[in-house]
């Protein structure tokens, strides 16, 4: 009797396990399943041309994503100058004054922030940049992606700075080394691994962001550099051919899936590669 | 000459810091030093001038959440003037005749990112012991962190291109099995996307928490003879129980949010949804659809009422799941 | 004769309501080592961040006396002039992770904007390392980061780091209690041969240490000064009570 019961224990012990096995890598499928409709796919549409040449007009064969490229690089840059300095003071603040009331508040707000849905974020881009100028623009489009990013790099640079171990800070202040040196020349770089994480992180987040755009930047078909005006991105590449009746552009479209995926997925090499690197121990 | 009387000739040749008493800085910065005026002309960044500006940063994160909400609320005016909340119920949705009823993508919204979750909690629950209990280190431990990593890394709209080219020819396939008409696009097929979207989200939080139940809690279940998937089901999964409740609010908090894959393969129709395989819009669809081409106040004005409905939702389930694991730690 | 380089009046420290440090007056006298000694919790670190002016950073510091650094007031001087003249080594060794071993001693230096040519920065950076009794240890490798050092040889090196600013007084916080027996003995020689040149004050809860290496030691307890005397006479004649319990390890 208690053979049979201790026997059915452990069968149900074995078979437990061996469906959480299979389970977990049921998960892992789709993620290759992914990478091999886009290589299969995309890369026989890549080659030099596909990547400097402008996108041709409806129907036709052929084109490429020049000005998709270029626009995603503008986007991601003005994006960057809004977050990256803001958010690593920001991130400063939150580790230095653990205990204030409003730090409380602030974070909680950066929380917030990093939850709302990318389409209300180009919403407000809208709003306050895309009205009062009158078109849509690659401004309006850097700033959406800012405010996304921004959580990104305050969160980061706060975990980072908060393992730092205070006597580094108290040895610096007693050799009479100002507050400010202080913390931009000891501390900062101290943390340098974690920040620059947070930042190449925060450039996959938003390297690969379609809503924030779709009345923002909202896409264009020439190559432009000016930011007052309207600019293709490579997300946007793929959503509108993606989405077009039209086999050629659905190819276009794969050729670009499959340069965003190598983009993201370097990046993201490149953040372990970073933390290994230049991680500084104490 | 030896090294020692080298240096001692170099101490010479500067005015030496005194023997007894040295305090002074090499000369050329003694009298700057002493009177004390060097330092602050030296730097343009002095202390209270830098505290302010961290605190400015500090500020402004608030200010900006405020304003996010501030223009939201008032872009949304002229719509809440027309029609006021109750458009939530409305059921149709035909902005040419004026009429601006949401209900439609309420309930896109909710039975996408609901039924979402339900498919997404097996596998990330499954994925959370995986991680948390049985393979914490090593080889299998790193590939699937990895991958779960990459694909919350995988941006919205590869998911919606692919899904448009898997899941909807699947789906249409099941429905031609089924009986029902093949759209291949709809709720069903939003939702499935939806759940492989989501499962990193409370995947990682689980895992987190699963990994710190006190090993000598399990010890002591397995010193009574306990085998594992007893000691995870009566001691690590109770003990969890809030951080993956928190896991879940944040795996709903995206799924509610999320837009593009979702446009992608909801089928585009304004209509309330009958079935799951019928064809429909959620909230962040409808905007992402028809925002740009918008004509007239209201119409814009009622997207826009429909993203400040978003951005409360996902703010309050955020503030939600933070609670649940500020009260976890304070329990700890 | 002793000079008096450093003279504490009237002080009082603590954090909120709670006063950590009551009324103490002490006279510190050049070239000379004073410990100050006293059982954990008793003020002898809230002491000292005082002299440096390190205890004002925190939140809820309150303070009131006065601190005489050659007869002037180090309350109504720049704070971080202070911290020049008068330096810190803590109790766990806290080199700069990011710096060399060369960058590290010359960090006051670097950190301040101070502008010295690379002659005279290789020079007090020698300086430093030799009477930090680490210079034949790391002089091959200045360039790397000192984070490979043991723990006495960082300690040494957070000890040049202090001595490279000329320092007249240098405060040691406890700056053994995170060493080995080895290294401890190192460290002890070192100060020793310090004082020649700059004047020590060492807080330890240490009591044998006190004795072998300090020429005056100031017992505290609860915040308060309880004797203060050339070394050798408080340990073998202790005037008050409370001391001798102390030394005869009855409490703290």
């Amino acid at each position: 009797m208690k053979e049979r019961h201790l026997q059915r224990r452990i069968l149900a012990d074995r078979l437990f396990r061996g469906l959480i096995i299979v389970l977990a890598f049921i998960c892992m499928l789709p993620m290759f399943l992914i990478l091999f409709f886009i290589i299969k796919n995309g890369i026989s549409v890549i080659n030099w041309g596909f990547l400097v040449s402008l996108p041709k007009p409806m129907g036709e064969a052929g084109g490429g994503i020049s000005n998709a490229l270029a626009g995603s690089a503008i986007l991601v840059f003005i994006a960057s100058l809004i977050s990256i300095p803001f958010g690593i003071l920001a991130g400063i603040y939150l580790s230095e004054y653990r205990k204030a009331r409003f730090a409380y508040l602030s974070r909680l707000s950066v929380e917030i922030l990093q939850g709302i849905p990318s389409i209300v974020i180009g919403i407000i881009a809208y709003i306050w940049i895309v009205l009062p100028m009158g078109s849509f623009s690659a401004l309006s489009g850097g700033v959406a992606l800012g405010i996304m990013m921004l959580p990104v790099i305050v969160m980061s640079t706060e975990e980072t700075l908060k393992l730092i171990p205070d006597p580094l800070k108290e040895a610096s202040l007693a050799l009479g080394v100002p507050y400010p040196r202080t913390i931009l020349k000891v501390i900062l770089p101290a943390g340098l691994s974690g920040i620059g994480t947070g930042v190449i992180l925060g450039i996959a987040r938003i390297g690969g962001e379609t809503a924030p755009l779709l009345f923002t930047a909202f896409g264009s078909p020439f190559m432009s550099l000016d930011i007052f005006k309207p600019v293709n991105s490579l997300p946007q590449l793929v959503f509108n051919y993606a989405t077009s009746p039209y086999p050629e552009w659905h190819t276009l479209a794969w050729g670009a899936s499959f340069v965003l995926v190598v983009f993201i997925l370097s990046l993201n090499i490149l953040a372990k590669m970073v933390t290994r690197k230049w991680k500084v121990q104490f | 000459m030896n090294p020692t009387d080298e240096v001692r000739t170099g101490k010479q040749r500067m005015p030496a810091p005194a023997q007894a008493r040295s305090g002074a800085l090499p000369a050329k910065e003694t009298t700057r030093v002493r009177s004390g005026a060097a330092y602050g002309s030296r730097t343009v960044l002095s202390e209270p001038v830098f505290r302010r500006i961290l605190y400015l940063s500090g500020i402004s994160l608030l200010l900006l959440l405020s304003a996010v909400f501030v223009s939201l609320f008032i872009a949304s005016v002229p719509a809440m003037k027309h029609h006021g909340f109750g458009f939530l119920i409305g059921m149709v949705w035909d902005p040419v005749a004026g009429k601006f009823g949401a209900l439609p993508f309420l309930a896109g919204t909710l039975l996408t990112s609901f039924l979402a979750l339900l498919i997404s909690l097996v596998f990330s629950l499954a994925v959370s012991i995986f991680l948390g209990e049985y393979f914490r280190t090593g080889i299998m431990s790193s590939s699937i962190k990895t991958v779960v990593e990459l694909l919350a890394g995988i941006p919205s709209v590869i998911y919606g291109f692919w899904g448009l080219f898997f899941f909807v020819p699947a789906v249409r396939w099941v429905e031609l099995q089924i009986g029902v008409l093949p759209y291949g696009v709809g709720i069903l097929t939003s939702a499935l996307i939806l759940s492989i979207m989501i499962i990193p989200y409370s995947a990682s939080l689980g895992r987190e928490v699963i990994g710190l139940v006190p090993g000598d809690l399990k010890e002591a279940a397995f010193s009574l003879g306990a085998t594992r998937f007893e000691v995870i089901r009566k001691i690590i999964l109770p003990y969890a129980r809030s951080g993956i409740l928190a896991g879940v609010l944040l795996s709903l908090g995206r799924a509610l949010g999320e837009t593009m894959a979702v446009t992608m393969v909801i089928g585009n129709s304004n209509m309330l949804p009958k079935s799951i395989f019928s064809p429909a819009n959620t909230m962040a669809s409808i905007i992402a659809n028809e925002f740009s081409e918008a004509t007239g106040k209201i119409y814009l004005a009622s997207l826009t009422e429909i993203a400040l409905v978003l951005f409360v939702v996902t703010a309050v389930i955020n503030i939600a799941g933070k609670i649940i694991i500020i009260k976890m730690s304070v329990e700890r | 004769m002793e000079s008096t380089v450093l003279k504490i009046e009237d002080v009082s420290a603590g954090f909120d309501e709670q006063m950590v440090v009551n009324n103490i007056n002490l006279s510190i006298a050049g070239n000379r080592i004073t410990a100050i000694m006293g059982p954990s919790g008793c003020g002898k670190t809230t002491l000292i961040r005082c002299i440096n002016r390190m205890h004002e950073l925190a939140p809820n510091a309150i303070f009131s006396g006065k601190i005489l650094l050659d007869n002037e007031n180090i309350f109504e001087t720049d704070p971080i002039i202070v911290r020049r003249k008068i330096g810190m080594v803590f109790q766990r060794p806290n080199p700069f992770p990011t710096m060399s071993i060369y960058d590290n001693v010359a960090a006051g230096y670097n950190l301040n904007g101070l502008r010295i040519s690379k002659g005279d920065r290789d020079r007090i950076v020698e300086e430093s390392l030799q009477k930090a009794a680490l210079w034949s240890e790391v002089k091959d490798f200045l360039h790397r980061k000192g984070t490979f050092l043991s723990g006495g040889q960082q300690q040494r090196l957070c000890i040049a780091r202090a001595l490279a600013m000329h320092p007249e007084i240098l405060l040691l916080d406890e700056p053994t209690s995170a060493l080995d027996p080895k290294a401890t003995a190192h460290i002890e020689e070192l100060v020793v041969e310090l004082k020649n040149t700059v004047t020590i004050i060492q807080v330890t809860h240490n009591i044998p240490q006190a004795a072998r290496i300090s020429d005056f030691t100031a017992f505290i307890y609860l915040g308060s000064l309880v004797e203060f005397g050339p070394t050798e006479k408080l340990f073998t004649v202790p005037q008050d009570k409370r001391t001798e319990q102390y030394l005869t390890g009855k409490f703290g």
